[in-house]
């Protein structure tokens, strides 16, 4: 056998990425129950985090459903739309202008989680914010990255940033929204609440800065439309 | 021949130290530079780094009979990148949150200049069992460096060791500050450098004129 021929080069690289290919897909399939599961997971405890609770892989479904009395979308109008919020894909979803809402009760009181999404150095960012019943006085915050660089702008996602949010407004006195600022330490913003980024990891804060105020302003009518 | 005859225990032993693709061969550095800023994702990629080396070997030192001359880099990349792929999916099911914290890093195992070295140096000339034994010793002389580096960089950048403390708080009291230098990118080409140095005063026979 002419192992410089074409028609063996032709028919073994066809061959072995057929081959291959059956086998990725193999993989792919027999292990996807088990990713799905893993992200379920990984999205409730997010979701938990920002309502200040810290739950492990093993018991999040079950605070999870404990906790979280209520979802559902609104539409830019702030109005109730069809949608299974949780299952929804944050980015595809805001893109059709329809945004999710958590609802859960933290010690008999009620609180409002948000999704957040936006883009950091690397990649996606994003998030889940969420507020008092006022719907202004931020309750908790949980941060996510796709790939931010480890030790700079991936530190978003440490308790010593995300806690920083706490009791933080997002609208000012006379009820104009504003928006959470992430700025440099030691800096600070005129006429709204901020907080300090990550030294090292300007980009991810500028990025999660950006992502505050976009991400909220998709909910604002729905924020504004039932305070009096 | 034994399993582990004279020549075997080289072919495993010697990309530790004496010929260490990291050091020696200076391969495989951006990866090294990249995920040791902590000690667990540098534990993770050794592991990962190490399977795929070890059975891409074996994989290609058992087709090397058959892969046609001119298309065996294409042949060896696409071993090498169906392996990186099923590592990613079981990091996916099984260590989800370890994948999330080495994000692009384990598909960027393809590109890792070891693998394709091993492969095209070693796998295509001997046999599978021998090239299992060579990607070993390479994935663990690689891992080896990769957890020097992660354990300086984390104890120095956080203070901490696989997210423990272990600098004491009185430590902070009187003034310590954890130094945030290390964790960037160019500190870890420093240790790197250090521990070439360190490694070539011990062995004279590799330095250079």
């Amino acid at each position: 056998m002419n192992r410089d021929g074409n028609i063996y080069t032709i028919v073994y690289a066809s061959v072995m990425v057929i081959l291959v290919a059956f086998g990725l897909a193999f993989t792919s399939q027999s292990l996807r129950s088990y990713q799905k599961k893993n992200e379920d997971i990984d999205k409730m405890k997010q979701i938990l985090r920002s309502v200040r609770v810290q739950a492990t892989a093993e018991n999040a479904e079950t605070i999870y459903k404990e906790m979280i009395n209520e979802s559902f979308l609104v539409d830019e109008n702030g109005s109730k739309v069809d949608g299974d919020a949780f299952s929804a894909d944050v980015v595809k979803s805001f893109a059709k202008k329809t945004f999710p809402v958590f609802v859960a009760t933290v010690d008999g009181q009620t609180k409002y989680i948000f999704c957040l999404q936006g883009t950091g150095l690397w990649g996606p960012l994003w998030g889940y914010m969420s507020l008092n019943d006022d719907k202004n006085t931020v309750f908790g915050t949980d941060f996510s990255h796709a790939g931010e660089t480890p030790g700079l702008g991936a530190e978003i996602v440490q308790l010593a940033f995300s806690n920083q949010f706490q009791d933080k407004k997002l609208f000012n006195e006379s009820g104009e929204f504003k928006s959470i600022a992430v700025v440099k330490q030691g800096k600070t913003a005129e006429g709204q609440d901020y907080v300090d980024g990550i030294s090292g990891g300007t980009i991810t804060s500028q990025g999660v800065n950006k992502m505050i105020f976009d991400s909220m302003s998709g909910y604002l009518k729905f924020l504004t439309s039932q305070k009096q | 021949m034994g399993l582990l005859s004279n020549k075997n225990k080289s072919v495993l032993l010697g990309p530790l130290s004496q010929n260490n693709p990291v050091i020696v061969q200076v391969l495989g550095i951006c990866s090294a530079l990249a995920v040791t800023s902590k000690l667990e994702p540098a534990l993770v990629m050794a592991v990962s780094v190490t399977a795929v080396i070890a059975f891409a070997n074996v994989i290609i030192s058992l087709l090397r009979n058959t892969i046609p001359n001119r298309i065996r880099i294409i042949v060896q990349l696409v071993v090498c990148a169906a392996l990186v792929t099923i590592v990613s999916e079981i990091l996916k099911a099984y260590a989800y949150d370890v994948n999330k914290q080495l994000s692009v890093f384990v598909g960027l195992i393809i590109t890792n200049c070891i693998l394709m070295g091993r492969l095209e140096a070693f796998a295509l000339g001997n046999g599978p069992w021998e090239s299992f034994l060579d990607g070993l010793g390479n994935g663990l002389g690689y891992g080896v460096i990769l957890v020097i580096i992660a354990f300086f960089r984390e104890l120095l950048g956080s203070g901490t060791l696989l997210g423990f403390k272990v600098i004491p708080q009185a430590f902070y009291d009187f003034g310590y500050v954890n130094n945030g230098l290390v964790i960037l990118p160019p500190m870890a080409i420093f240790a790197v450098a250090i521990i070439v140095w360190v490694h070539r005063s011990r062995n004279k026979n590799l330095q250079e004129n």
